[in-house]
């Protein structure tokens, strides 16, 4: 809301420029703010982190949140081969196809279920949002995979929620059930802290402290609402290259065309 | 600034200077235009998730001799058929038929008793009928192409004989299309 | 200077069809003033972006599916899997700002020079037909992600109408096709999303056809009548739109490549969801000082009537407008109060961006006060009381003597009144 307005005041020449913090219930909260190596005019993603964070996503996210946009064919634009791929779509099971029978429940009533592929998108860890809300006290954990698009200045909101568990101050109410948290909006948030140090183990050795996995799931999650990003800012450079070029040549021409005329 | 420089000068080289200026302008615009159009038609090809699913992947083992199963692949059927020893026999003979498009039956099958081939009718495209025909493969009833046994084009418009698609045996009955 | 040619296929169809010298009338030979600044560039950039929001509009219309369990996920289907898919919906959604812009700046363009008034009055009331049809076309195109923002902008603007006396409650629901914002709604929007924009194009050529006819306004706001008054639309005008729409091309990719969202709003990546308002609705950027309008009366159908009166009001212009003068250049004080009326638009825009309450509630009252002052009493009044500056006779004589100390020098200080 008042992101976008600033930017429209920018491009009205309007001098007011107004800081942009999160409206929190009315109050604002200054968010931290973290370098994001995909911002910038020709930031891309990158891999290392992202690839951590999909591990942090898998090993702790995934239990609770979809990610239901992304494939896992999608994870070779992050630097996973193909093969590597496949590896990890199979660690995850979606419903089958009916079987020769036509079946889709064994006898037991459970549903059938075959390893996930490339194609399969990453599959939703409940069955329906009113199971979801089930399981987790009534709240419904949202889809993650456009989750950092979906806020203002989604990644270090992100960040910031992810590292934000904090004791309530004294005088705070807190709601059955609720966990504090400085960020969220209204302080009171149905997730407990997801996050603990040592949570996962990175492959690469990488200490997985609580910020370095908030700063990688963000990363990932960035990728994942905006996997488009990276063409969109080498062919926007190349745009920009071209329409400056441009301008000059048709510049030069207006003046040549309009000289006669003085 | 122009009256500085001698009349005669300027004329010649002015238009020269000029008309570069011009030529050069139209066509850098002209190419920014060119590559400009391309998303527009690129946008109507394939799209990424429409290629991911371009690989079925089929269970034989439930298809007995003489028996045919159509699986869709790419949105089109493929038919597979578990032929007769006497179908096989009748190919292999047919391959010194005159042949409107010229094949030999090994060049068709990986495994002889099993032909795979995709179930669109080389003429406009319409889905030939199974078993029927002139020569006990199939028949096209849009406009009356026959196959034979190895799904090879004999009598019709047709041009070409049905097409094996590309698949391989991932086990012993059961094969990767596409 | 007319159209001539030996091509003979080119003379067999003009015999038959004089499109070519048509053509040749209204785009090479068409006799322009040869004063046009910079404001006089957004005419045609506008028109270019209208061709640009077609052209991607019609591609997302390939991929799109107008339902409401599909709508959402087919436009990410667009942006993670078609070719290019990204590149040409984010085009067409930062297009509609950079059309509005482009427009914005047309109209304040005709506002300040008097563009409007006689014999461009129908010219003018054409040019805000298309605003209108603009905003309705950009309102429901904006519905069709079908994110929280679509859903909910379309249940408070579509409500707006339950305003009207006796039977608003059945026009709204005669909009909906339903009781409330569903899927019938989509699917109507999307049928009208298709539609109007080639109903713009046949405006637009309205617009050109009324414009060719008595000829350009321009910045001195005078007839042009002395032979160098006017010079050929091509090449002088071709090559400087095609820079105007090079550098708007550069603005416009500055936002496309990297800033794609922040004309958006976050809320639109979140599912429609019709048991959860968002915290905060807010319009698109370009709807913000209508809606300032709308807020700023504390009366349902007074802040109706208000907001579509603001534009309704723009119709009467021509006549409100009593001056003899058209250009603001000659007229002192209007240009004064024009640039107060610029500076009422934004903060209105500001007010509208903001929750209704406490100053932007006090801002946007005290314009939406001026904005209509300004058109009901000022502009009429002024043209009694103001003196206005001495006229140039000609454009010619401004252009071509006003720059140094040459030939113009008699017709400076003491010229006739206009």
């Amino acid at each position: 809301m008042m992101v976008r307005f600033s930017v429209l005041a920018a491009a009205a020449a309007l001098a007011a420029t107004v800081a942009t913090p999160v409206l929190a219930a009315g109050e604002a909260v200054e968010l931290k703010s973290r370098d994001w190596p995909h911002s910038g005019i020709v930031g891309t993603y990158q891999r290392d982190s992202v690839q951590r964070g999909m591990q942090v996503y898998k090993e702790v996210c995934a239990a609770c949140h979809s990610l239901r946009f992304i494939s896992f064919r999608n994870l070779v634009q992050i630097g996973f081969t193909e093969e590597q791929a496949k590896a990890i779509a199979a660690e995850f099971e979606v419903p089958a196809d009916p079987n020769e029978d036509g079946d889709t429940f064994d006898s037991d009533g459970a549903r059938l279920m075959r390893p996930a592929a490339l194609f399969d998108t990453f599959p939703s860890p409940f069955p329906n949002d009113i199971a979801a809300r089930a399981a987790n006290g009534g709240a419904l954990p949202p889809d993650l995979s456009l989750m950092v698009k979906a806020r203002p200045n989604g990644e270090n909101y992100m960040y910031s929620l992810l590292t934000g568990y904090e004791d309530p101050p004294a005088d705070f109410e807190m709601a059955e059930g609720m966990n504090y948290n400085a960020y969220f909006p209204g302080h009171q948030i149905a997730m407990a802290a997801p996050l603990f140090d040592e949570g996962v183990e990175y492959a690469d050795g990488t200490p997985a402290t609580v910020e370095q996995m908030a700063y990688d799931v963000t990363n990932f999650l960035a990728w994942a609402a905006e996997p488009n990003l990276e063409d969109r800012h080498r062919i926007g450079l190349r745009v920009v290259i071209f329409l400056v070029i441009l301008s000059f040549l048709l510049y030069a021409t207006k003046r040549k065309v309009w000289a006669d005329l003085h | 600034m122009s009256a500085m420089t001698p009349e005669s000068n300027h004329g010649e080289d002015g238009v020269k200077r000029r008309d570069f200026l011009y030529i050069s302008t139209a066509a850098f615009g002209g190419a920014g235009v060119v590559a400009a159009a391309w998303p527009f038609v690129h946008q109507m090809n394939p799209s990424a998730d429409v290629l991911a699913l371009s690989s079925t992947e089929v269970d034989l083992s439930g298809i007995e001799v003489g028996q045919s199963l159509t699986v869709v692949w790419r949105g089109k059927p493929v038919f597979i058929r578990h032929r007769t020893p006497e179908e096989i026999e009748e190919a292999r003979a047919d391959d010194a038929a005159d042949l409107p498009d010229p094949q030999t039956d090994a060049e068709r099958v990986i495994k002889p008793e099993w032909l795979v081939v995709v179930g669109v009718c080389t003429h406009l495209g319409c889905v030939p009928l199974g078993q029927a025909g002139d020569f006990g493969g199939w028949f096209c009833p849009c406009h009356g192409s026959h196959y034979d046994t190895s799904a090879r084009i004999r009598i019709g418009p047709a041009p070409e004989n049905l097409i094996v698609p590309p698949y391989e045996f991932t086990a012993d009955t059961q094969i990767l299309i596409g | 200077m007319s159209f001539q040619t030996n091509n003979p296929v080119i003379k067999w169809v003009e015999y038959r069809l004089p499109i070519f010298s048509f053509l040749h009338h209204s785009l090479v030979e068409y006799p322009t003033p040869r004063n046009f600044n910079i404001w006089y560039q957004f005419g045609s950039i506008a028109g270019i972006i209208l061709v640009v929001q077609i052209v991607t509009g019609i591609v997302l219309a390939m991929h799109y599916t107008p339902h409401v369990d599909y709508a959402f996920d087919s436009v990410e289907h667009i942006m993670r899997d078609v070719n290019y898919g990204w590149l040409i919906r984010y085009m067409h959604a930062n297009g509609a700002s950079m059309f509005f812009i482009a427009v914005y700046i047309h109209i304040f363009r005709g506002l300040y020079y008097g563009s409007y008034k006689a014999p461009r009055e129908l010219l003018w009331m054409i040019g805000l037909v298309i605003l209108l049809l603009m905003m309705a076309t950009a309102f429901m195109g904006y519905v069709l992600p079908w994110g929280q923002m679509s859903f909910w902008g379309a249940t408070v603007i579509t409500n707006l109408f339950s305003a009207v006396p006796l039977v608003g409650e059945q026009i709204v629901t005669w909009l909906w096709g339903g009781f409330s914002v569903d899927n019938a709604t989509l699917n109507r929007f999307y049928s009208l999303h298709y539609l109007l924009p080639f109903v713009l194009v046949g405006l637009v050529v309205l617009h050109l056809w009324a414009l060719h006819h008595h000829g350009s306004n321009n910045p001195l706001g005078i007839d042009a009548k002395a032979p160098g008054d006017k010079i050929p639309f091509h090449p002088y005008y071709t090559v400087k739109d095609l820079l105007g729409f090079a550098l708007f091309g550069l603005f416009f990719a500055v936002f496309l490549f990297y800033l794609p969202n922040a004309l958006g709003h976050p809320d639109n990546y979140i599912p429609a969801d019709p048991l959860v308002t968002p915290a905060h609705i807010v319009p698109e950027w370009y709807f913000l000082p209508f809606y300032a309008i709308l807020r700023s009366v504390p009366d349902k159908l007074g802040g109706v009537v208000l907001m579509f009166g603001s534009i309704f009001i723009l119709f009467l212009l021509p006549w409100l407008d009593t001056s003899r003068v058209r250009s603001a250049k000659f007229r002192p004080i209007y240009k004064q109060f024009f640039w107060i009326f610029v500076i009422a638009t934004l903060a209105l825009g500001w007010a509208g961006s903001q929750p209704a309450e406490g100053m932007a509630l006090i801002i946007a009252r005290v314009g939406t006060i001026y904005y209509f002052v300004h058109f009901l009493v000022i502009m009429p009044l002024l043209g009694w009381f103001e003196r206005p500056k001495p006229l140039p006779k000609s454009i010619a004589e401004s252009v071509l003597g006003g720059g140094g100390q040459a030939a113009g020098a008699p017709a400076s200080p003491a010229r006739g009144k206009a």
